[in-house]
């Protein structure tokens, strides 16, 4: 489970996150939206314990990720937007990488990675060079690394950024087949991706939380989630 | 305690790796051992020194060393900056200090390779007269020390800027300060008007002092704290500069 408290970011003078409070619990998969530039990006990283908090904390699994940074991340699997892999690697390397880096030798961190890439659907690319992939096998890639540890936590930011939409539809289906048991939060503006596999939305406008509900309550009475989010994320402006 | 270092051999060999999958491995290797070659029968000329010791070799390590190393370590960290993958690398589980060590080690380690490479120099020295294996001994240890130092500092660089360019850069101009600060010709024009405790504190402070001693087969504690005092020092700092860059601090 993740568990945010009171959590700000700042950035020199600029505050990126500002008092963002709500938790998650497994069986949950959570879209996390926002215009571009409201913080999103931002509060997925320190979940992921990359950036630290200015103030606020974050517990992952019961554990305080700025006491135990490390500890936490252990049962945290991570996809950072755009996408970043070691390119002059091929899948297969970079996987056994992630594994090892995840604690697995010998014949389990074969087993993983065989796993991550059925799971991913990354057979046929399994010795290619990630530089020579397509988005969609990039994509995916950097999802296998993310869920080679079968992590109870799952932060996918953007996950779906750049596919068509039959690769969209893979990735929907792994994030729907996988929220079953984990905690799985995405990142995204794409609307219709929520309605399509989120049992929670959490809406966030220049750093601060402005609605938490499920997808079919912010619908209700027929009203479109785009018409909901434009005004929930417009009203403070102007 | 294995699981303590496991991500720490685990990054060395992806580092690693990473050296031999792009050319960078095999051109550095190449140009490093024909340019020492040049210099020491060319530019030295060893045969006509009528001495069989490897000085005239070693002699340009220091200068190698600070265009060679910083092309080595630039993209350590200014690559994990600019393709965003130091991202994913510092949410697997692993301390940015252990991410630290294990790239110096990798650099240092791939350093390591490039001066046994230079073996044929020993066996050519052996084959001419008879050297003191000793000073032999010495002058390798110093040249690795040195190498390891030029590693610590082109880390550091590399940590400052997700320019590789600059990231050479810096590393460049940050080696030639400690290179320099113990070099003849600047000693000398600081020992005319500078007290001598000064002009030897600043002299204390370069390479060249240190790597001299050992050259000579002189082997001190000092000497040896000095280089690990440097690469130690340099490893805190880009600590501390990546904390800072990645927002972390």
């Amino acid at each position: 489970m993740i568990r945010v408290d009171n959590v700000t970011k700042e950035f020199g003078a600029r505050r990126a996150v500002d008092g963002v409070s709500f938790s998650v619990e497994p069986g949950t998969v959570l879209g996390f939206l926002g215009p571009n530039g409201a913080g999103k990006t931002t509060t997925i990283r320190m979940i992921a314990g990359f950036l630290k908090p200015t103030s606020g904390t974050i517990y992952v699994n019961g554990i305080n990720i700025q006491q135990d940074p490390v500890g936490a991340q252990r049962d945290v699997g991570y996809m950072p937007e755009r996408t970043p892999l070691y390119d002059e690697m091929t899948v297969e390397a970079f996987l056994r990488f992630a594994a090892e880096m995840r604690g697995f030798r010998g014949k389990a961190r074969e087993d993983r990675v065989n796993q991550a890439l059925a799971a991913c659907f990354l057979e046929p690319v399994r010795r290619q060079v990630i530089e020579t992939l397509s988005k969609g096998f990039r994509q995916r890639t950097c999802l296998a690394q993310a869920i080679i540890h079968d992590p109870k936590v799952l932060l996918l930011d953007e996950p779906t950024e750049g596919l068509d939409p039959n690769q969209k539809k893979v990735v929907r289906d792994m994030i729907t087949t996988m929220g079953r048991s984990k905690v799985i939060m995405i990142s995204t503006h794409v609307l219709e991706e929520v309605e399509a596999i989120c049992s929670r939305v959490i809406i966030i406008s220049r750093g601060r939380v402005v609605a938490d509900n499920p997808p079919a309550e912010l619908t209700r009475g027929g009203a479109r989630l785009e018409d909901v989010f434009r005004r929930i994320t417009t009203t403070e402006e102007v | 305690m294995s699981r303590v270092y496991q991500p720490i051999r685990t990054m060395m060999a992806r580092e690693w790796s990473a050296y031999f999958n792009a050319p960078i491995a095999y051109v550095f290797l190449v140009i490093f051992l024909v340019l020492s070659a040049f210099f020491t029968f060319g530019v030295t000329r060893f045969y006509e020194s009528g001495q069989a010791d490897l000085r005239p070799f070693f002699f340009w390590h220091p200068w190698l060393y600070l265009i060679l190393v910083p092309a080595v370590t630039m993209r350590l960290w200014a690559e994990e900056q600019r393709t965003g993958t130091a991202e994913l690398l510092l949410t697997l589980s692993i301390k940015p200090g252990e991410a630290i060590i294990a790239k110096f080690l990798a650099a240092w380690l791939f350093m390591g390779l490039a001066l046994l490479l230079t073996f044929p120099m020993v066996l050519t020295a052996f084959y001419l007269g008879e050297p003191d294996p000793g000073v032999m001994v010495s002058g390798y240890l110093g040249s690795l020390l040195l190498a390891g130092a030029y590693v610590a500092v082109g880390q550091f660089a590399s940590s400052l800027t997700r320019n590789q360019v600059i990231s050479f850069i810096i590393g460049v101009v940050v080696g030639l300060f400690l290179l320099l600060a113990g070099f003849p010709p600047v000693t000398d024009l600081l020992s005319q008007w500078a007290p001598p405790w000064l002009v030897d504190g600043v002299a204390g402070f370069s390479f060249m002092f240190h790597y001299d001693m050992l050259q000579r087969g002189l082997i001190s504690l000092g000497d040896l704290v000095y280089f690990a005092s440097v690469i130690v020092v340099m490893l805190v700092a880009t600590h501390a500069a990546l904390s800072r860059r990645l927002g972390r601090a």
